[in-house]
């Protein structure tokens, strides 16, 4: 067990909170930067798209997990960033101007789309970021002369001012230095008094607003920096796959990015990475196993849904704070061996208020 | 303790029919400790809620002297009234219940912010030399309050009493000119009501800040109120100090029933000697 001893305030502010982090922290960079020489191509394409998701899961770690808004229609922000990068890559900005313009425009579609959530909260947001999706992926498929329709895009290798990124392994670097700044960039705000406006407003709005939050202005900044770096990471997906279509930006894939959160563990940005990875290799795990089950099993259509919808099951009844609360819990049982007790993260139930619709 | 700080002038609010405030005037001097007492339903949280602008009055307007001087506070925005002095706690405990102490300190510390987004993003010099300033500032209060074993623990799972004590100490770190507490002493035992009681009074005379309360315990409120403003059903019933208050007749009728009440239950003259006790109540 680490006891650390605290002589200055300036502990509590920096990122790194003892050796222990650091070491592990910069073990991971270590890895992630050999990556490309440890695994195969194909295990790298998934590490690419677990930093893609990853940046999404930021983005939304941010606004369900630490403002407490739920999004049903973070899809069509990830569509805006790809479909924005796609049409100006194409018509030959360079890709840094162009991922900027991606990302501010999603930023500002963002914003717009929380307006109503200053009205509106709980299942009423769910229906109004719902609808919001269905609406931009029908935009998506009829504005034609710019987006192609359904017939989808194709789009042009990326371009740092003349220098072509052919390969994966430059692209894969491209998204980890992204990755890496999106993760210090949420860090800083948590850490600042912007996030932890975030975390009052989701606590409790009537209090937040009596310490002087303003309401309105950091709900709408929560919903404009989530959209913004879903934009970012749809501007990425689409270089990645290097072809997109409106129905990749449908309900199934908003109802994707929420899971990867709530699997990964709301309010931790552990979490969001964890669910990243979940959501990754899920399917390539799924597929490695078909082939050793029953044909009956293996083969079924539909297997995919059923797993995915027993493990978020489990995850409710068993564990809700995620992934990342199941790694805490093993953490400090062997920290803590052999007096880790069984009862140790349970909360207090307290019956002040009926649970509130969040 | 001449100047007033805050002045209320005919208030009313009307929620459709019912008239929950109705016509209320009372001044808050700099420096005192003012209480409003009165039954369940009198419109005490009310007037809380009217001051801290989270309703609109239908009438009347609150007057306060603020950093820059008097102004109209019915005219300002609900996330306006910290900044100019105004905390406040609430009856049912509305602390930030996922967050450590320390943290809802901080956010109590919010209205001293000097850094914006871009700042607070890059997480410049400027944001951690004012996020070190604003901690010195909380662990002040948690000296002053005692809850320096308290404070990295996560509120969700404190008891009820201390949590008491956190969002007193939340609304102190916006360095507040006059605090409003809401029931300060609901829910709490004997001993944490008399640390209340201290703690009330230390605010009002250490750190200078005036006091504005809703409070049933009368022990609670002679013991620290310089004035006492009973309310019932909306309406002022009396104002003084605490004792003139309790011995008020309009105020014993409000919580007890009038004379008249209990002398209509009697039975005719002479036949119970039990009678004539129950007259003298």
């Amino acid at each position: 067990m680490r006891f650390i001893f605290k002589t200055e305030y300036r502990q509590d502010v920096e990122l790194a909170k003892h050796d222990g982090h650091r070491l592990w922290y910069s073990v991971l960079m270590l890895l992630l930067l050999a990556a490309p020489w440890l695994f195969t191509e194909y295990w790298l394409a998934q590490l690419t798209f677990v930093l893609i998701y990853s940046i999404a899961a930021l983005g939304i770690m941010l606004l369900a997990g630490f403002t407490g808004l739920f999004s049903l229609g973070h899809a069509a922000f990830l569509g805006v960033g790809a479909y924005t990068q796609a049409v100006l890559t194409n018509s030959g900005v360079p890709f840094p101007i162009a991922l900027a313009g991606a990302g501010a425009l999603s930023a500002a579609v963002g914003w717009v789309v929380g307006l109503p959530a200053l009205r509106v909260k709980g299942i009423y947001l769910g229906m109004a970021t719902l609808s919001f999706g269905f609406i931009v992926e029908e935009v998506l498929a009829r504005w034609e002369s710019v987006t192609g329709g359904n017939a989808g895009i194709h789009i042009k290798k990326p371009d740092l001012f003349g220098w072509v990124l052919e390969t994966e392994i430059q692209f894969y670097f491209l998204c980890l230095v992204i990755t890496v700044f999106s993760t210090l960039g949420i860090l800083n705000l948590l850490r600042a008094p912007t996030g932890r406006a975030f975390v009052a407003i989701r606590d409790s709005e009537i209090s937040a607003q009596s310490m002087g939050i303003h309401l309105a202005r950091y709900k709408t900044l929560s919903f404009a920096i989530s959209a913004g770096l879903a934009g970012v990471a749809g501007a990425l997906y689409v270089h990645k796959l290097q072809f997109i279509s409106p129905d990749q930006f449908n309900i199934l894939q908003s109802i994707d990015l929420l899971l990867m959160i709530v699997i990964g563990g709301l309010g931790s940005v552990h979490g969001a990475f964890l669910g990243a990875i979940f959501l990754i290799t899920m399917p390539q795990l799924i597929a490695l196993v078909k082939d050793y089950l029953p044909a009956v099993v293996g083969q079924a259509p539909g297997l995919q849904g059923l797993v995915y919808g027993l493990v978020l099951i489990a995850f409710v009844l068993f564990e809700p704070m995620g992934l990342y609360g199941r790694w805490l819990k093993v953490r400090t049982y062997f920290e803590m061996f052999p007096f880790y007790r069984k009862g140790m993260f349970k909360r207090q139930k307290s019956f002040q208020k009926s649970d509130r619709l969040k | 303790m001449t100047a007033t700080l805050l002045s209320a002038k005919n208030l009313s609010v009307r929620f459709g029919g019912v008239l929950a405030v109705n016509n209320v005037s009372f001044d808050v001097k700099q420096g005192e400790v003012f209480t409003l007492i009165g039954p369940n339903g009198a419109g005490k949280t009310t007037v809380f809620n009217l001051i801290s602008r989270i309703y609109t009055p239908t009438a009347g307007e609150i007057d306060y002297l603020g950093p820059k001087g008097l102004i109209k506070l019915t005219d300002q925005a609900p996330q306006d009234v910290a900044a100019l002095g105004i905390a406040r706690t609430f009856q049912n405990i509305e602390l930030f219940e996922h967050a450590s102490v320390l943290h809802n300190l901080l956010i109590g510390r919010h209205t001293h912010r000097q850094t914006g987004f871009w700042q607070d993003l890059f997480f410049t010099p400027s944001v951690r030399e004012a996020e070190l300033q604003s901690r010195e500032k909380a662990e002040e209060v948690i000296d002053f309050l005692n809850l320096q074993h308290y404070r990295d623990t996560f509120v969700a799972g404190l008891p009820y009493g201390v949590r008491k004590v956190v969002e007193m100490a939340r609304a102190l770190c916006t360095e507040p000119k006059l605090l409003l507490l809401d029931e300060p002493s609901s829910g709490l035992n004997v001993e944490e009501t008399d640390d209340m009681a201290f703690w009330i009074q230390d605010i009002q005379q250490e750190l200078g800040i005036s006091v504005l309360m809703v409070e049933h315990d009368m022990g609670l409120v002679s013991k620290v109120s310089d004035r006492v403003l009973a309310m019932n059903q909306g309406e002022v019933l009396a104002m003084g100090t605490p004792r003139e208050v309790q011995s008020d007749a309009g105020v014993i009728e409000a919580y007890l029933g009038s004379v008249d009440d209990v002398s209509s239950l009697r039975r005719p003259t002479g036949t119970s000697p039990r009678a004539t006790q129950g007259g003298a109540l």
